[in-house]
């Protein structure tokens, strides 16, 4: 069985402009300590996605429908305090700024120390030793020290270690990284990277990757997603989807990258519009607007998914009955 | 610039950042103390509103008593060098002088008036704080509910219900001798702590409510507006994202955050306050601070009004002070 299956989700949040309809009937699982790659550009529901298997999103002007198994058991139908249990303990989240993501008046210590004690008995001086460790254990150095710092007294990236740590804290299953790197600087993007890349494979356990970059994606998913509008537009094989792929949209989003090593003689084709607004999708494919493939047809029924080879399914028939429609615009 | 160096001197060898901090602002209020004490001399012996020598004289003065009273109390002298006598004897005995109404030295009458300024003070606060609390955490984390309506609809009325009426409307409903139903003490009944703690206490009732009602409504919109604030914070999501209680997010995330700023502006307000509280104290009969200016005013007494006047502004400085530090020691990004 795996260990997060995602079933038919639907996240809709009642606003004054009317129903907002962020995530529409997304199906998604990943085994233990595989990686999945959630890509999208913002306002795409991928961070909804994400939230809501933590329940993040519950309140009372959010509607949420579907499953979201963690093995076998759906987190969707928890009480609260049931699912506080599993909150940080089973699966735990990094944000994306981790400047607001962490207390401004609390040191670090105590936050971190905060998430051991939420779900073990364990005496303050315990929780503090343990805190210690696991600062070192992310690359914070002297973390006897730092322990008593305060964010704003940290770094950016020696900040989102000490939310790394945060997460770690009670040994997850399932890691969520909600966009890790886009609040930081270049050089310790990589790093940050490749210390989630090595926790992952010390603990083996299972992460799920969102980013808008297609580049941080590429770089250590076995598997991808790509959102756009509130559904998985296209799903496959990591290098599947950032080597040849099929929908017009990821197509785009591909395109649209620069690229340092490349040739410098093809131009950068960005994707002509802009995202539509969740409280006012267009009707059929939400991407037709946009589409340089689209047809009348595109405008009549939502495309679900179809396998276009094995593994590898895209939501959209036109490219899945004529798939020699984008192997000439192939990145 | 000599003192100026030496003062400088002395700031470089504290080790502490906060304590430095502390020291620097303490010059700096008794600079302002000392602004202050300027602009009410300046204001009432050098406007001619009154001859302070003639007031001090009383009613059936001959000009030689007024003359020679001139002459004892320095008022013939240049203005800087009055002044100069005034600001010496105020910082080095804290000498405010001699009532002219009364002959008595208005530092006693102040300082004997102090504690029923500060029960009444101290005693509302602890009254609107007591209210504020509990009713801004429920309307944050039930917004637009209808406790949330309640609450701003009462604030609304309560801001605007003047103070003397609404003390009017409650003694005529509540006091003793005059109101509808009589239930405790209204005006005139203030005892002393020190005398019968029974008897203050259920004399200050009334007064706390008044005083309370406003700062209460007030406060609790502060607190829940700022609470609701933070409760949609990054930092709060992380909170939640731990697994810790829903209770101890609100308390130790949320709260932590969302008072810092309240507890400053209490700290203004309680020492806005202290100074005396002229219309609450007016309207229940209390032998504060704020009735006695009244008094002072009434009477032309000068040297009182002064008094008064300088006694609310070093509480006013100080809780300016008291606040700055809080501050500083709540939200470890202030720099100092």
């Amino acid at each position: 069985m795996a260990l997060l299956e995602v079933r038919d989700l639907r996240v809709s949040f009642a606003t004054r402009e009317g129903e907002v309809r962020a995530v529409n009937d997304v199906s998604l699982s990943l085994e233990r300590g595989r990686t999945l790659g959630l890509v999208g550009e913002s306002g795409s529901g991928k961070s909804v996605t994400s939230m809501t298997m933590l329940g993040l999103t519950r309140s009372p002007t959010t509607e949420i429908a579907g499953e979201v198994l963690l093995d076998g058991i759906d987190l969707l139908g928890l009480s609260d305090d049931e699912l506080r249990s599993v909150r940080g303990r089973r699966i735990a989240m990094v944000f994306q700024d981790p400047l607001s993501s962490l207390h401004p008046m609390r040191r670090v210590g105590w936050q971190v120390s905060e998430a051991i004690r939420a779900h073990e008995n364990v005496g303050k001086k315990a929780a503090r030793a343990r805190s210690v460790k696991l600062l070192r254990s992310v690359g914070i150095p002297s973390p006897e020290t730092r322990i008593d710092a305060y964010p704003h007294e940290l770094s950016g990236g020696m900040r989102q270690r000490v939310m790394i740590a945060m997460a770690l804290a009670l040994g997850p299953e399932l890691l969520i990284a909600d966009e890790p790197t886009s609040a930081l600087d270049v050089t310790v993007q990589a790093q940050i990277l490749e210390l989630l890349a090595r926790l992952q494979e010390e603990r083996g356990m299972a992460l799920i990757l969102v980013s808008h970059d297609l580049g941080v994606i590429a770089e250590q998913t076995d598997e991808v997603a790509v959102m756009y509008a509130g559904r998985i537009v296209e799903h496959g094989p990591g290098e599947t989807i950032i080597g040849s792929p099929m929908h017009p949209y990821t197509l785009g989003l591909l395109n649209s990258i620069p690229h340092v090593d490349g040739p410098r003689t093809e131009r950068l084709m960005p994707i002509p519009g802009s995202p539509p607004s969740a409280a006012n999708l267009p009707p059929g494919c939400a991407f037709h607007p946009r589409c340089a493939f689209a047809r009348l047809s595109c405008e009549g029924e939502v495309p679900s998914l179809q396998s276009v080879e094995s593994g590898h399914r895209i939501a959209c028939p036109v490219v899945a009955q004529d798939p020699s429609l984008v192997s000439a615009s192939s990145p | 610039m000599g003192s100026a160096g030496l003062f400088g001197s002395v700031l470089s060898r504290i080790r502490s950042p906060l304590l430095r901090y502390v020291v620097r602002r303490l010059a700096w209020s008794g600079l302002l103390i000392i602004l202050v004490i300027f602009l009410t001399f300046l204001v009432f012996y050098q406007l001619p509103s009154a001859d302070p020598a003639q007031l001090r004289a009383g009613r059936l003065a001959t000009p030689e008593l007024v003359a020679e009273i001139r002459e004892k109390f320095g008022l013939d002298r240049p203005f800087y060098e009055q002044f100069w006598i005034y600001i010496r004897s105020v910082v080095t005995d804290f000498d405010l002088g001699y009532s002219y109404y009364k002959n008595l030295p208005v530092r006693e009458e102040i300082l004997s008036r102090l504690p029923a300024s500060i029960s009444v003070a101290l005693g509302a606060f602890i009254l609107w704080m007591a209210i504020a609390l509990p009713v801004g955490i429920l309307t944050a984390l039930r917004p637009r509910s209808r406790s949330d309506r309640a609450v701003t609809g009462a604030t609304l009325f309560f801001l605007s219900a003047p103070t003397y009426w609404l003390g009017l409307v409650m003694l005529f409903l509540f006091a003793s001798d005059i109101g509808r139903f009589p239930l405790i003490g209204g005006a005139g009944t203030y005892v002393p702590l020190s005398v019968d703690p029974k008897a203050w206490f259920e004399s200050l009732i009334l007064p706390w409510i008044v005083l309370a009602c406003g700062f209460a409504g007030l406060y609790a919109r502060m607190i829940g507006e700022n609470l609701r604030e933070t409760m949609a914070t990054d930092y709060v999501r992380t909170a939640r994202a731990k697994g810790i209680s829903e209770r101890r997010v609100v308390i130790r995330h949320g709260l932590r955050a969302a008072l810092s700023p309240i507890v400053t502006l209490a700290a203004l307000d309680l020492g806005f306050l202290l100074g005396g509280t002229i219309l609450v104290e007016t309207v229940f009969n209390i032998p504060g601070v704020g009735r006695y200016a009244v008094d002072a005013i009434q009477n032309a007494d000068l040297p009182a009004i002064q008094g008064t006047v300088l006694f609310g502004a070093i509480f006013i400085v100080l809780a300016i002070l008291v606040a700055d530090i809080l501050y500083a020691v709540l939200d470890p990004r202030v720099r100092y």
